[in-house]
């Protein structure tokens, strides 16, 4: 296809500059272009949140959106989450309420969470779970993710 | 003996780090040079004859490398394969493209290479296909029915199989007994979804003759074998590797057209070729779980003493066998006892082949349908007897003093102790202050049930007598130069957390720190042998080899010490990863300096082979046979028909615990699949066999949302089959919860006369029963 267009993106703090297909799709984007794996593909119509990431600081499916759509913008995806320091508090408590088990939803899942505790520095238990409904997990139950984003939360208040 | 430190503690699990960051490496993430790109196109029939294709314009299609049909690969490649034995099965020819007909939605006709994924799908779009519809049978019972039309035009009728176990006199039960219950169950086909789709890469080196398949599998030993079978291309040139895999709930234990169709199209293009299942395609190709009808029927006496169960059932298999699809049902007629003492039992399945995919094993295979229909047939006998629940259970269930059981099925039950788990889940439930709400609810209109799930299951598949492909395992356990310890393991985890618990095993059996202990698996390059990670066997399979293995090398090692020492091997202690001589504690030597030792292999006992390493290969004996109480509390709104989960306690018993932090998940994530059967799963084809429930959209796995609070607590009975006297735990939350919730929907709504409400129990199904009773 010789039809592209080019797209400026900061990604993870660092600008980009790529020349795209209209149709190619952000999480392709990401993941093939830019060689970012992290950020996962499990239905391809926005129903289970395993592509979630931050665009402009709000999450968003990436399976549903076009590169294109992202031209100027500011995309986060998991592998910005830990630095030089450790991990991010939302991926320690993952790891310490067993919040996750195959791993293959949970960067969508952790950056949804990053999402509600951004709204919602102190979610009940009931806004935790309305709060993840556009992610699925087939693995956990949810009560262990329900768990880290308690955990996560407490921390992050902790530490502001 | 070390003083255990880690096994039976929650410990971090080892495999998080990756996952949380987003680092591991699953099939897509897989980063290769020059890979070409497959995309499949699939039938939209759900039966046709394929008079044609013309693949002209897709193969023109600047950066598409081949389009290849059915009539291309013609028998270069062989049949997907079954492995279930059964002397009545009908095996249909299951080719990786279709040759010249089509018998379900989704089956593969054909397949474009192109440099890029994009690219591939849009060849697709430019392949035209003669297809010549022909009629299709969707529905099972139908399918059985003479005149149905034939999904296999070459049998007379659609039957795949039969199948029967069991024991005793019906006749003589029915003629003794008081009672007779009966009722019929549907149990729907459900959908697995594994968060990530089946994915393959295969790479072909013909320098080195040397064909590489990485598949998002459970079970990479065994598909190398069968590769090896359909390609026809010597098993040893095969290196099988399951990477990183998101889940597998039992839909890859097995193997697929794919797998073969990509090792195909490697080895002809001499590349590397990648196939990434997109979601549609997984809900219309891979495997489907349940799909059984069956009636029971249940001889009883007045005192609700048992005296006789016979359960007729039918499997929807489906359009042609996958590895297990026959093997289903005698998972279903082996646990048809439950955990009760059941003098007469009889079990009789019936296979019919439809014009659907493929049925197999979903989480549980087999034995949620046994359990379904054992437990609801215990509330059914209470109700006619008037009984409580509770009380029906009591009286029929296996005491703690007749293990090992023999139960009319021919199983063995291990251990259990049945009683004490559902005391403990009935005081934490509140049994009694319940029934009393429940009364004076019903008083004010409002309609709370209690359900009862007294499950019993079979795990640790198992003995090899019993499988259709080796019930064994493999681990070896090796201590190299610098004293760190690695673990080949032949299970091949996906989600389990098997690089953490067998590590917690040899750590504490080596007294090496954790951090010492690497745990590899998944790649037939690197694991001797294997069979693979399903059937709740990982720990006690897979665990108990690594533990015989570990054992091993301590002896070993005990030997080196004391020809260091100089002294015998019963004049030394070993404690915290440290051989002394007893009396002298200064006087010892380190496993790390014994395992450097054991390389520099100058002070080793005479004719001892240098180095520290073992492998067992543990053939179990017996399944083991987890069991425990389910207890949930519904509240149904009859203007609604939505259902209110109020309470939900579980006690299981797994054996003895490695770690509980992980037990715990497997049981909850258990539960959310059981309760998606119950309330809110099915996937739905209409007669004429198209997929109505074909994307996430339309089928409804349970969210965050629709899980209740619950309550957990384990008892735990160690089973005698395995040393460390663990049973397993993988499907258990699946298996006990999903009759708990029924009963209790169908308790709730005793006031209306429902008797019994077939899954899942949907709002609107509940509306109308509330509406007009049971009909």
């Amino acid at each position: 296809m010789s039809n592209t267009t080019t797209i400026q993106v900061q990604v993870n703090g660092v600008s980009r500059t790529d020349e795209v297909q209209p149709r190619l799709l952000l999480v392709h984007y990401l993941r093939d272009v830019l060689g970012l794996t992290g950020t996962h593909i499990g239905c391809e119509t926005s129903l289970c949140g395993a592509c979630t990431v931050m665009v402009d600081g709000a999450a968003a499916k990436s399976c549903t959106l076009l590169a294109v759509q992202v031209d100027g913008c500011e995309v986060e995806t998991i592998e910005s989450l830990a630095t030089e320091d450790g991990l991010h508090p939302i991926q320690e408590a993952f790891w310490d309420c067993h919040g996750l088990q195959c791993g293959f939803c949970t960067p969508g899942m952790i950056m949804a969470t990053r999402q509600l505790l951004q709204e919602n520095p102190s979610p009940s238990e009931e806004e935790i779970r309305r709060g993840l409904e556009g992610n699925i997990c087939r693995c956990t139950g949810y009560k262990h993710i329900v768990d880290a984003v308690q955990q996560a939360a407490e921390q992050m208040k902790a530490g502001t | 003996m070390p003083v255990s430190k880690l096994v039976g503690t929650k410990v971090k699990r080892r495999e998080d780090p990756r996952l949380v960051q987003g680092l591991s490496h699953y099939v897509d993430d897989l980063r290769m040079a020059d890979v070409m790109h497959a995309a499949i196109l699939r039938s939209p029939h759900a039966h046709a004859r394929i008079n044609g294709i013309n693949t002209d314009a897709a193969q023109a299609l600047p950066g598409v490398v081949t389009v290849v049909t059915g009539a291309d690969i013609g028998d270069s490649v062989g049949s997907v394969p079954c492995a279930a034995a059964n002397p009545t099965l009908r095996t249909p020819p299951h080719p990786v493209l279709a040759q010249g007909e089509v018998r379900y939605v989704g089956e593969p006709v054909a397949v474009a290479v192109a440099g890029d994924s994009y690219t591939a799908r849009d060849a697709l779009d430019l392949i035209e296909v003669d297809y010549e519809p022909l009629p299709a049978v969707s529905d099972l019972e139908k399918a059985l029915e003479p005149g149905s039309p034939l999904v296999h035009s070459q049998w007379d009728s659609n039957q795949a199989f039969t199948f029967e176990c069991g024991t005793g006199d019906m006749d003589k039960a029915r003629a003794e007994a008081d009672v007779i219950v009966k009722q019929k169950f549907i149990h729907q086909r459900l959908a697995p979804i594994p968060v990530e789709t089946r994915g393959v890469v295969a790479r072909y080196f013909p320098g080195e003759d040397e064909l590489t398949v990485w598949s998002s599998t459970q079970i990479p030993h065994l598909l190398r074998a069968m590769l090896a079978l359909v390609l026809g291309f010597p098993e040893h040139r095969i290196r099988v590797i399951a990477p990183e895999v998101g889940g597998g709930f039992g839909c890859k234990l097995n193997v697929y057209r794919e797998e073969a169709l990509l090792a195909h199209l490697a080895m002809k293009l001499k590349a590397t070729v990648k196939w990434i299942e997109g979601r549609r395609e997984n809900m219309q190709a891979t495997i489907h779980g349940r799909g059984q009808v069956g009636t029971v029927e249940a001889a009883v006496k007045k005192d609700g003493t048992i005296l006789g169960v016979t359960y007729d059932s039918l499997l929807d298999t489906g359009a042609y066998h996958q590895l297990l699809t026959p093997g289903m049902p005698p998972l279903t007629g082996l646990m048809i006892s439950g955990s009760y003492k059941i003098p007469t039992l009889k079990f009789t399945s019936t296979g019919g082949f439809t014009n659907k995919v493929a049925t197999d094993a979903y989480r549980g295979a087999g034995r949620p349908e046994a359990t379904l229909v054992i437990e609801r047939t215990m509330d059914l006998i209470a109700r006619e007897l008037d009984m409580d629940p509770v009380e029906i259970r009591r009286k029929n269930f296996a005491q703690p003093a007749d293990f090992p059981l023999a139960v009319a099925t021919g199983l063995a039950y291990d251990s259990g102790n049945y009683q004490a788990a559902l005391d403990k889940a009935l005081e934490m439930v509140g049994y009694e202050d319940l029934r009393a709400e429940q009364k004076r609810l019903r008083e004010e209109g409002r309609y709370m049930g209690i359900g009862f799930s007294t499950y019993v299951e079979i795990c640790a598949m198992g003995p090899s007598a019993a499988l259709p492909a080796g019930g064994w395992e493999s681990g070896t356990v090796r201590m190299d130069f610098t004293g760190k310890a690695t673990v080949l393991t032949g299970v091949s985890p996906h989600g389990q957390g098997e690089e953490t618990t067998f590590a917690q095993i040899v750590s504490d059996d080596l007294g090496v720190p954790i951090e010492d202990v690497a745990v590899l698996h998944g790649d037939t390059a690197v694991v001797p042998n294997g069979i693979g990670t399903f059937g709740s066997r990982g720990i006690s399979v897979g665990g108990t080899a690594v533990y015989m293995a570990t054992q091993k090398v301590r002896e070993k090692a005990e030997a080196i010490a004391a020809n260091v020492l100089e002294c015998s091997a019963e004049d030394l202690e070993f404690e915290d990863g440290k051989f002394s001589v007893k009396g002298v504690p200064d006087k010892g030597i380190t496993i790390q300096e014994v395992a450097l030792q054991a390389h520099v292999a100058t002070k080793l006992p005479a004719g001892m082979e240098p180095g520290l390493q073992a492998t067992s290969v543990f053939e179990p004996s017996n399944f083991t046979f987890p069991f425990g109480t389910h207890i949930c509390v519904v509240e149904v709104d009859t203007q609604s028909g939505e259902i209110e989960i109020k309470k939900y306690v579980a006690v299981d018993d797994c054996g003895k615990v490695i770690n509980p932090m992980i037990v715990d998940g497997q049981v909850q994530g258990g539960i959310a699949q059981g309760l998606g059967q119950a309330l809110l799963e099915e996937v739905v084809y209409d007669e004429d066999g198209q997929l109505v429930t074909g994307s996430l959209m339309d089928y409804a796995v349970a969210r965050a949302e629709d899980l209740p609070p619950l309550e957990f607590a384990r008892t735990e009975t160690p089973s005698p089959v395995n040393p460390m006297g663990v049973k397993g735990v993988g499907e258990a939350g699946t298996i006990g919860s999903t009759p708990s919730i029924v009963n209790a929907v169908v308790d709730a709504l005793a006031p209306f006369g429902v008797t019994h409400i077939d899954m899942p129990l949907k709002p609107e199904k509940i509306w109308r029963l509330c509406q007009g009773g049971n009909k």
